[in-house]
């Protein structure tokens, strides 16, 4: 069994919402000063569902993949730390700030050379552009069937998920090789150990570029991209709270019904 | 040429699902011609007629039994299918469970940009223009297409539905050729449905949500108990429903549900923007919270700096009190 799990580094999400900043005219977001970037968080747990399936079945490997800027090598690290065995690094520039298609056509090339992959596993969105499409798009141009949204990934000559949805569960069963792409139902990432984190650091990162995956310059990247990005801006909000006065809270909770009453909310 | 406007409809409970509705009026408000609409499965010929009455000039319906249950591979099919006969310029579905899962397949299959979770539409220069968040709602990002058609899924009640009028008559388009079977690689075994008890989440006029500040799944008794007073629903934030405390399907944010009540009272939610992008389209946002610089008063009406514990007890006794006197 040969996994890919992909995991995208991004901005630290957990800043506070003050030290959010976009710069409009690049059209980009400022990242946090001296705030790392981090492993997407979907994707950690997507690292955390390989594991389980190598918990079960030791002879299973399990490849990181990740294209990015050279810190992204971090990225594959932590994927490393939490057990993964071999990582792989898209690092060419003309690969960046591609739309989701290319971006996935490119990771579905790596996917190709990786060769012999039983299984890829993705986020259900990555935390910066949370679009949510990547592992769906991997799956199309590979030819695989995809399960996305799943809570609980279990292998055995197929792939057995059980997939989120807005008022339940369902389970689905696909055939191999196939995509699925992994929520945060399924629980909390594995917290590598120092001992893992120094073991990591010996484990091989392969660096590949577009031409090593036989893609030209406008197949990837911006140039590939079939999305536009016209704008990027920080949303406004202008509510003034009103703040309920009074001595105890019992007061402050009167004073509220009373509120909701008068603007007949109640 | 690729003109005008698909919608993927979806059937809830037997009849078009609302979102199918808010879509139609989108597309309609968008002026870029004729509005189709797309309806799979057994139930939809039956739900020509109030697809139409939503706005929809051409119904096209593909019935098969292969589409009974959602599958991505027969839906992706289906929805090619309609693609091509009715080649639009854009094609909109809901973030909904079906959307979510259909619009980058449809993307891949056609290999055409996708974007998701638009919250607001246009007509620029011929193509589709959409407005959607991202950074967690922190950011709102405006793209648009290279590719034809244009696919993009809108946020539930996001967008407006027309009057429904049901002297509007739609075309209605049989699709032929069935859906290969032996091309659906995936297969739904089992569907566990949560259990719900009164009023639909999505549907509530008054919501009663809680967050992890609460302390314990215990601590629920009197956001319930305020809920049932006021004929509403239970939501939570995505730490409550992580822990346990609550069922997945009462979370409300970027990655649960879209709800907009008249009335949304916060307890002892921090108000994390993946949480707000569930609930900023409600119509009045009350906070209670012991921070009062929690994030949550920013988008709040009125709102107490307190303590749940000593602030809820009497909230519900004063609601009981403003109710019994009519
Ligand atoms: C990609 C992504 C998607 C996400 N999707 C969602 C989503 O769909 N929905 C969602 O909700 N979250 C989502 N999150 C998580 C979100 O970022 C927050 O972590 C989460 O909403 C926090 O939940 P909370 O407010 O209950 O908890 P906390 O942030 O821990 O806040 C608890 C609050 O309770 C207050 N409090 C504590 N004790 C008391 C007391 N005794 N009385 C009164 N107040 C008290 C505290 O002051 C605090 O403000 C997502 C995150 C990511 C990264
Ligand atoms: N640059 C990338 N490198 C590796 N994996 C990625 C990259 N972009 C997206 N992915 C994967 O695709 C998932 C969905 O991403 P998105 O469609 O951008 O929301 C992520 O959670 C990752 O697993």
């Amino acid at each position: 069994m040969h996994i890919v799990v992909c995991v995208k580094q991004v901005p630290d999400w957990d800043i506070p919402p003050s030290s959010f900043k976009v710069d409009e005219a690049a059209k980009k977001v400022v990242p946090p000063q001296g705030v790392a970037p981090v492993v997407s968080q979907f994707d950690a747990i997507a690292v955390e569902a390989a594991m389980r399936v190598k918990d079960v079945k030791p002879d299973t490997k399990v490849t990181i993949l990740s294209l990015g800027p050279a810190s992204a090598r971090d990225a594959i690290k932590h994927g490393l730390a939490m057990g993964g065995d071999e990582g792989v690094l898209i690092d060419d520039a003309s690969t960046l700030d591609g739309d989701s298609l290319a971006t996935a056509k490119t990771l579905a090339a790596a996917i190709n050379k990786i060769g012999g992959v039983d299984m890829v596993l993705c986020g259900r969105q990555a935390v910066d552009w949370d679009m949510g499409v990547t592992g769906t798009m991997i799956a199309g141009i590979l030819g695989w069937p995809v399960v996305t949204i799943a809570k609980s990934v279990t292998v055995n000559g197929s792939v057995t998920v059980e997939r989120v949805l807005s008022d339940g569960y369902e389970t689905v069963e696909a055939s191999l090789p196939a995509v699925v792409t992994v929520s945060n139902e399924l629980g909390e990432p594995r917290y590598p150990k120092l001992q893992q984190i120094m073991m990591a650091a010996r484990k091989q990162v392969q660096v590949w570029t577009a031409a090593d995956l036989s893609l030209d310059g406008a197949q990837v990247g911006q140039a590939g991209s079939q999305l536009t990005l016209d704008r990027l801006y920080q949303p406004v909000s202008e509510t003034q709270v009103e703040l309920m006065e009074g001595d105890t809270p019992e007061e402050q909770a009167q004073n509220l019904a009373r509120k909701l009453r008068e603007a007949k909310l109640i | 040429m690729a003109e005008g406007i698909l919608v993927v409809g979806e059937v809830a409970e037997g009849k078009l699902s609302p979102t199918t509705s808010e879509l139609l009026g989108a597309a309609r408000k968008l002026g870029a011609g004729a509005v189709s609409c797309a309806l799979f499965g057994p139930d939809a010929a039956g739900l020509a007629q109030s697809a139409a009455a939503a706005g929809a000039d051409k119904v096209y319906v593909v019935d098969d039994t292969a589409l009974a249950d959602y599958t991505t591979d027969g839906y992706a099919q289906a929805l090619a299918k309609v693609i091509e006969q009715a080649s639009p310029a854009a094609v909109l579905l809901g973030q909904t469970d079906v959307g979510r899962d259909l619009a980058p397949a449809i993307g891949a299959r056609l290999g055409v940009g996708v974007a998701m979770d638009a919250i607001e539409l246009s007509w620029q220069n011929g193509g589709l223009q959409i407005t959607r968040p991202a950074y967690g709602g922190n950011a709102r990002a405006v793209n648009g297409f290279k590719s034809t058609p244009a696919v993009a899924t809108v946020r539930p009640k996001s967008q407006e539905a027309l009057e429904p009028d049901a002297s509007r008559q739609a075309e209605v388009i049989s699709v032929a050729g069935a859906i290969d079977a032996a091309q659906i690689r995936t297969k739904v075994v089992n569907k566990t449905k949560a259990a719900a008890e009164g009023i639909r989440l999505e549907d509530a006029e008054v919501v009663i949500a809680g967050g992890r500040g609460l302390g314990g799944p215990e601590n629920f008794a009197g956001v319930e108990e305020l809920a049932k007073l006021l004929g509403g629903a239970v939501g939570v934030t995505r730490a409550v429903a992580d822990m346990g405390w609550r069922p997945v399907s009462e979370q409300v944010g970027l990655t649960g549900k879209v709800v907009s009540p008249t009335l949304y009272i916060a307890i002892a939610v921090s108000g994390a923007s993946q949480h707000m992008a569930g609930c900023s389209g409600s119509k009045n946002i009350i906070a209670i919270n012991k921070d009062p610089d929690a994030n949550i008063f920013k988008s709040a009406r009125f709102g107490i700096v307190g303590d749940f514990k000593q602030v809820l007890p009497p909230l519900i006794e004063a609601v009981k009190k403003i109710k019994a006197e009519g």
